[in-house]
């Protein structure tokens, strides 16, 4: 019995950091997926995120609620003018222009905050009594409830954005064919707009919920999560959204076990070497696809 | 309706429309035909905006049209049934249909511009929960006219329909263009099958390299040794 238990308490954890990983994941893939960009500014979003709650709680006193929705806010619009700014123009330039571009938008995102932060990391504030919940032999702790909880929440409710509304199929259709979305009257620059909007909101929710797991925050903190949750999306199939959260709660919950049977420090070797060994066998990711269908 | 006036457009240092002028009246079918590379694909898509002139001037009904952004083009009745198809393939018959009516808010208008298109085409109606992208070349054209067709356009633009489609199926879309034409919406017709392109057009421009070589009607057109030995093998 105690066996299983530990098991099921890793597996636990592994859901727990699987989900936050997920759902920064989804900003990765979904970005890619209309621009075909990998947007390595994505991790400092998640640190902007931390920070953000971190002044508005700390610094301003806000009310929960508010503490938590403005840092939501200011990254969605982060989001947005990163895009405008620095991705905008080179639109039509090579690919490695671009990638290279959101390398230094990174660097400069890390290098304001830490100008502006120090480079000592900060406790970030309780904000859920980590008590926790029994479930049978189980100790589930609240913090992981509410994490799993509010990710999948999302989860849901992304995809049912994505599916059903007008804005999500207008994202549906740009990522398939730019051309062919711009003649059914579908506003390209919106449409990615929107995308990032989405992407960088919910890297801020993860990244609070990664702050509030690992509470200590610092400048660099988003970028071992968002390398993490780069190798998910890419694990699942790099542009499909199903894909970017399967691959969250793989690299989570092998991460966990590694930690629980082997060792911590391999954690992120085990972690990477799933990401070769799946690349090997099927480089367009578990869920992508090997061949395109007849067009 | 539409006028094209002297347009000229590049892909970088190639110039691959050279003073181009051509019209189309309300209610025509006008055919653009001419050999690989001719640059039919390039003038529509300087039409509808994807691509813009070095200079020159487009206007639809009065309006200048040349310097406004491609998803604008729809909401002033001008639909474009792109060259291969270009269906959204990963989604469903009836996804891709929605999104020919993007710009549309009329709820009841949509429902009836469905059955429209449900009604001149039976095979989408089936297949509505299908996956385009595994659609047969002939459906996903049907599709691909549908779509256009959602929006309710006063002039259509077709970029190749018949191509790579078996003879049946190529009458089959020419007569559906007839019947679309003769419901009241004007056509732009690009065709390198100009036989089947001039046996239903009004009018007729014959480009080669860039350039447009010859006009008129497109009986005389059809009657004309030059163009027969050129065009109609
Ligand atoms: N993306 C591009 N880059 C450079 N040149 C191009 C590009 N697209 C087309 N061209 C050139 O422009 C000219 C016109 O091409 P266009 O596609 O308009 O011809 P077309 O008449 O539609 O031919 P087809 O019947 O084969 O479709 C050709 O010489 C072609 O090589
Ligand atoms: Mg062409």
């Amino acid at each position: 019995m105690d066996v299983l238990a530990k098991f099921l308490q890793q597996l636990i954890n592994g859901i727990h950091v699987g989900s936050i990983y997920a759902l920064i994941a989804l900003g990765y893939t979904m970005v890619y997926g209309i621009i075909k960009l990998i947007n390595f500014a994505h991790g400092d979003i998640i640190m902007m995120g931390a920070y953000f709650t971190f002044v508005c709680i700390v610094t301003f006193n806000l009310p929960i609620g508010v503490a938590l929705i403005t840092p939501v806010i200011l990254c969605l619009l982060s989001g947005i003018l990163i895009e405008r700014v620095a991705y905008k123009p080179l639109r039509n330039s090579p690919r490695l222009s671009a990638l290279i571009t959101a390398i230094g938008v990174s660097f400069l995102l890390e290098n304001v905050f830490f100008k502006k932060f120090g480079q000592n990391p900060i406790p970030f504030p309780q904000i859920i009594n980590p008590s926790p919940i029994s479930l049978g032999p189980l100790q589930i702790s609240r913090i992981t409830f509410i994490t799993v909880l509010i990710s999948v929440l999302l989860m849901i409710l992304l995809d049912l954005f994505i599916k059903k509304t007008k804005p999500g199929k207008a994202m549906r259709a740009v990522s398939e064919d730019p051309g062919a979305a711009q003649l059914m009257g579908i506003n390209v620059n919106s449409t990615i707009s929107l995308t990032f909007a989405t992407g960088s909101a919910l890297g801020a929710v993860g990244g609070i919920l990664y702050s509030i797991a690992y509470p200590l925050i610092d400048p660099f903190m988003g970028v071992m999560p968002g390398l993490k949750a780069f190798v998910a999306a890419v694990l699942g199939g790099i542009g499909i959204i199903p894909g970017a959260m399967l691959g969250g709660f793989i690299m989570g919950i092998a991460e966990s076990l590694t930690k629980g049977y082997i060792s911590s420090q391999l954690a992120d070797a085990v972690v990477f070497g799933i990401l070769i060994v799946v690349l090997s066998l099927k480089p367009s990711g578990l869920l992508g696809k090997n061949v395109k269908e007849k067009v | 309706m539409l006028k094209v006036k002297n347009i000229n457009v590049y892909y970088d240092a190639i110039h691959a429309i050279k003073d181009v002028s051509f019209k189309v009246n309300e209610g025509e079918i006008v055919t653009l035909i001419g050999a690989n590379g001719a640059g039919k694909t390039t003038i529509l898509h300087t039409v509808s905006g994807l691509m813009k002139a070095k200079s020159g001037e487009i206007s639809f009904q009065k309006q200048k049209i040349d310097h406004l952004e491609a998803h604008k083009l729809l909401q002033l009745g001008i639909a474009h049934v792109p060259e291969g198809r270009r269906v959204f393939a990963e989604m469903t018959v009836q996804e891709n249909l929605e999104l020919g009516a993007f710009t549309k808010k009329d709820k009841k208008a949509i429902k009836r511009n469905f059955e429209m298109v449900y009604e001149k085409f039976p095979r989408l109606k089936e297949r509505r929960k299908q996956i385009a992208g595994t659609l047969s070349g002939g459906e996903q054209q049907m599709l691909a006219i549908g779509r256009a067709l959602m929006s309710e356009p006063k002039l259509l633009l077709m970029d190749e329909p018949s191509m790579g489609l078996a003879p049946i199926l190529v009458q089959e879309i020419f007569n559906i263009i007839k019947e679309i034409n003769a419901a009241g919406t004007t056509i732009l017709l690009v065709e390198q099958n100009a036989n089947m392109a001039l046996s239903i057009a009004h009018r007729a421009y014959v480009l080669e390299t860039g350039k447009v070589v010859l006009e008129g009607n497109a009986k005389d057109l059809l009657g004309n040794d030059e163009v027969r030995k050129a065009y109609l093998g």
